[in-house]
């Protein structure tokens, strides 16, 4: 049972999990009814080869995110090669451009008509065929290219916190290099491994613009066609419930997975403890380029380039608008979401019982569902709201008994808060299970205590975490599309809006400005966040 | 407080409650894009004075959100890109029935709702087209034909999961049956040359490079790769001349059933069919208007003249979701 003190956490907890809660009731509701012919014919023609899709989709990202993401942060955390100063940062870069424009640049640039082929034909002849882009192989690589910096960043910070004694015993006892990788740093950087793997596969699941792109069927291409094809939302928002479910298990997954293991807080390294030599130097230099410019260099090239050819011509005044709206909500979104998920650490920290633990995991699904999918249930639990209750209160009230919630600004920032909660909390929580509880209580025992303990203590102690967290929540606003879409008030176009009227049209080449313009706000925030937790290593 | 910051919290509070709205404005839900209707808009407000609010999105979440929103929508017209987008919206009780002189006489009655809830704006031919290089008009005839043995590895096709080909599939089969049509589509994926594409635009360039021969498109695709690149070495074909005529589907509008300016938005939707609002709604994105009194603009004019299906667009929403369940049996993804 939680004391007194703790109990005053759960009101708030509840209210925020109540939030969450909401769009997965409405989810819920739509099993009351089940359409029996869709069912059998998705059954029948398209789920066996979707689920066998979905699944071989998440093995190829899983495994080539954990080899890109752990290989890039061993390298750049631990040793010492020519390139490694800018190459650290320059990796996560690619957090920056949304999976859909990484896809469409990958497809424009190497499908059959692409400049690629078209060069390769004129130089060995028309006849020559080179495998498809469009297929297995090209939409995995797409995906492993923009979700490794998830593993890339938490494995870097796990590698750089585990300070230089751990490492320097394992050389003082006879490990190679190698040996004190597998044997030392790997499994003390696992949960956190497991924690940016957790992100990724989330991700693929949710993911509906790049591998429509590809024309990749997955589990959510079946979510999309009960929708917009067969005009089914009960039915497709009981397939989205289906996945939501998987992906709870996935999560559960990881949280046993991570286990007992707790995150070290060591001094710093003041060097690198690997100096890396000749060919061992080249092939390190060689592998973290290479990623760098098959995930960064050749996408803004080809943007670049058609920008040139067409997108040019687009740029106009209207173009300030549209990049202040998406700073703008980015902006807000992240300092609400970091709050609240501070709040959530928070009260998980000081009333650990079992019940606190599911409310906030549940508190944290939001992420996983398609976008679509979260955003049609959010409006359809506001609109709720707006019947039951904005609109009686405010008759009764004397007021106009206008709707006040569907269509607001306040709406849209509720459902960037339910959607990317996850991706604020988990760095939160990990600088928070950083301080010892030791710290407060000899604070207490100093007379500084309550408010003046957070602001004093914690608050200094968080400022990197929640750093952090505001940073990735920001880039994923910028990037968020079909939330924005549905609820986004009248005129507030943002980047993210206008690439996609662009790609439903199949105008890549002009989607090329928003898309160029979106990483290029993104690309900021996203160097501090790297550069930020590089300050641990001189 | 400065200036700026005050701007800024006045703007976060209005925004964060909704906002009010003026007498007689327009608001509009459109799943046609922003530039391919701004201009249309920009000419009524300057022609009358008075000002449309619009957002855009795809169809089903935007008659998910009218349904969500019932009698506190703030929308007053719908507009959408697909007849069997139009039909749904009709089903799902979103739009109200108007009646209109100057509609049914700008607006032929196939590019109209039969209960008077949508019109068609303007009209685009879902055709085939052929590469000039390997193939020769004479060889081609009708969408039936292309399911022959003789283009075996030759065809290109979109996703199945595009609402033009549900509703080209939709006419096929109310023209001739399931099982025929069920053959014919079998007979299209066994030609393909390549997986099927994710939008038209990628279909007509893999033409053009020699991936495929012929494909089926929408025609103002075509407008927009040939007006970038005027050496594109594909041209439009006009199939079934002998029989029923060119697919054609149309973008097209209704009046939303809780519309807080139904008598403003009934005045817009009727400006919208006159003859100078359709040169432009149409030319905006190289189709034909749906006012046949309006001529196509001179790019697409230079495409030559063809014989439409007559049959009633509304047939690809009253058979979408069949069209739908024979393609996936027939294996087309």
């Amino acid at each position: 049972m939680a004391h007194l003190a703790q109990r005053r956490w759960y009101p708030i907890v509840f209210v925020v999990a109540l939030l969450v809660l909401l769009p997965l009731t409405v989810m819920l509701f739509s099993w009351h009814e089940v359409d029996r012919e869709i069912w059998s014919h998705l059954w029948q023609t398209q789920m066996p080869r979707l689920i066998g899709n979905t699944v071989i989709l998440v093995a190829g990202v899983s495994v080539g995110v954990t080899l890109l993401g752990v290989s890039l942060a061993w390298l750049t955390s631990l040793c010492e090669f020519p390139g490694r100063r800018w190459l650290d940062w320059a990796l996560m870069l690619p957090f920056a451009i949304p999976a859909y424009v990484l896809a469409f640049v990958f497809v424009g640039l190497l499908d059959f008509s692409g400049p690629v082929q078209t060069l390769l034909r004129e130089w060995f002849g028309a006849g020559v065929r080179f495998p498809s882009v469009r297929s297995t192989a090209g939409v995995i690589s797409v995906l492993v290219l923009v979700f490794y910096p998830y593993v890339y960043l938490l494995a870097r910070n796990a590698f750089l916190a585990q300070g230089k004694g751990l490492m320097e015993a394992a050389r003082v006892l006879g490990h190679n290099p190698w040996q004190a990788f597998w044997r030392v740093a790997l499994p003390m950087a696992r949960p956190a491994i497991g924690a940016g793997l957790a992100l990724a596969i989330m991700e693929t699941l949710a993911d509906f613009g790049a591998v429509s792109v590809f024309n990749f069927d997955t589990f959510t291409t079946a979510i999309y066609k009960t929708w917009y094809g067969f005009y089914s939302l009960s039915s497709a928002t009981q397939l989205a419930s289906l996945l939501l479910l998987v992906v709870m298990l996935v999560l559960y997954g990881e949280r046993r997975a991570r286990g007992a293991v707790r995150p070290a807080n060591e001094r710093p390294r003041g060097k690198a403890l690997y100096q890396l030599r000749g060919f061992k130097a080249l092939a390190a230099s060689g592998w973290c380029l290479l990623v760098f410019a098959c995930a960064f260099v050749i996408p803004m090239l080809q943007l670049l380039v058609w920008f040139w050819q067409r997108g040019r011509f687009d740029l106009d005044e209207r173009y300030t608008a549209l990049i202040l709206h998406t700073l703008y909500l980015g902006c807000l979104a992240a300092v609400l979401t970091v709050s609240i998920a501070l709040l959530l650490a928070f009260a998980r920290r000081m009333t650990p019982t079992r019940l606190m633990r599911s409310t906030v995991s549940l508190a944290n699904t939001g992420y996983a569902l398609p976008g679509s999918m979260l955003a049609v249930a959010i409006m359809l639990a506001f609109s709720y709201l707006d019947n039951q209750l904005v609109i009686p209160l405010s008759t009764l009230l004397g007021g106009a008994g206008k709707p006040l919630l569907l269509g607001s600004l306040a709406a849209l920032l509720l459902a960037y808060l339910i959607r990317f909660m996850a991706v604020a909390y988990g760095p939160l929580e990990n600088s928070l299970a950083r301080i010892r509880p030791s710290l407060p209580e000899a604070s207490r025992s100093l007379g500084v205590g309550g408010v003046r303990l957070f602001f004093r203590v914690y608050l200094p102690l968080l400022l990197p975490g929640a750093l952090s967290a505001a940073l990735l929540v920001f880039v994923d606003v910028l990037k968020e599309m079909p939330a924005t879409l549905l609820m986004r008030p009248f005129g507030w176009d943002t980047l993210a809006v206008r690439i996609f009227e662009m790609t439903s049209e199949g105008e890549w080449a002009r989607a090329a400005l928003p898309a160029l313009t979106l990483v290029a706000v993104g690309l900021l925030p996203v160097i501090g966040l790297i550069r930020r937790s590089a300050q641990t290593r001189g | 407080m400065q200036p700026s910051k005050r701007l800024l919290a006045a703007f976060t509070l209005t925004a964060l409650a909704g906002g009010a709205q003026a007498a007689d404005e327009v608001v509009v839900y459109s799943s046609r894009i922003d530039e391919l209707i701004k201009p249309v808009f920009d000419a009524y407000t300057a022609k009358t004075g008075v000002p449309i609010k619009f957002i855009t999105d795809k169809e089903a979440p935007l008659i998910a959100r009218l349904k969500a929103e019932g009698a506190n929508t703030p929308a007053d017209m719908l507009i959408t890109v697909d007849a069997g987008n139009l039909w749904q919206a009709e089903q799902a009780g979103v739009l109200q029935p108007f009646k209109s002189a100057t509609i049914d006489a700008n607006i032929p009655s196939q590019y109209r709702s039969s209960t008077d809830s949508w019109t068609g704006l303007s009209l685009r031919a879902r055709t085939i087209f052929y590469s000039t290089e390997r193939v020769k008009p004479s060889e081609l005839s009708t969408y039936e034909a292309l399911a022959d043995k003789n283009w075996e590895g030759r065809l290109c096709l979109r996703t199945s999961k595009k609402v033009y080909n549900q509703s080209l599939t939709a006419t096929l089969i109310e023209t001739h049956g399931e099982a025929k049509t069920e053959e014919i589509i079998k007979g299209w994926v066994n030609n393909l040359a390549t997986d099927v594409f994710a939008d038209d635009t990628a279909l007509l360039q893999a033409i053009d490079a020699g991936q495929c021969d012929v494909g089926i498109t929408n025609t103002y695709y075509y407008g927009r790769l040939h007006k970038a690149n005027p050496d594109l070495k594909v041209k439009p074909f006009w199939p079934n001349q002998q029989d029923r005529g060119v697919h054609v589907n149309l973008a097209g509008a209704g009046i939303t059933k809780n519309a807080p300016h139904a008598e403003a938005a009934k005045k817009l939707l009727e400006w919208m069919t006159t003859e100078e609002a359709q040169a432009l709604f149409a030319g905006l994105n190289q189709e034909f208007p749906a006012n046949p009194k309006v001529p196509a603009s001179e790019e697409v004019q230079a495409w030559g003249t063809f014989k439409a299906d007559a049959i009633p667009v509304e047939v690809a929403g009253k058979r979408q979701a069949q069209a739908i369940m024979l393609m996936d049996r027939a294996g087309w993804n």
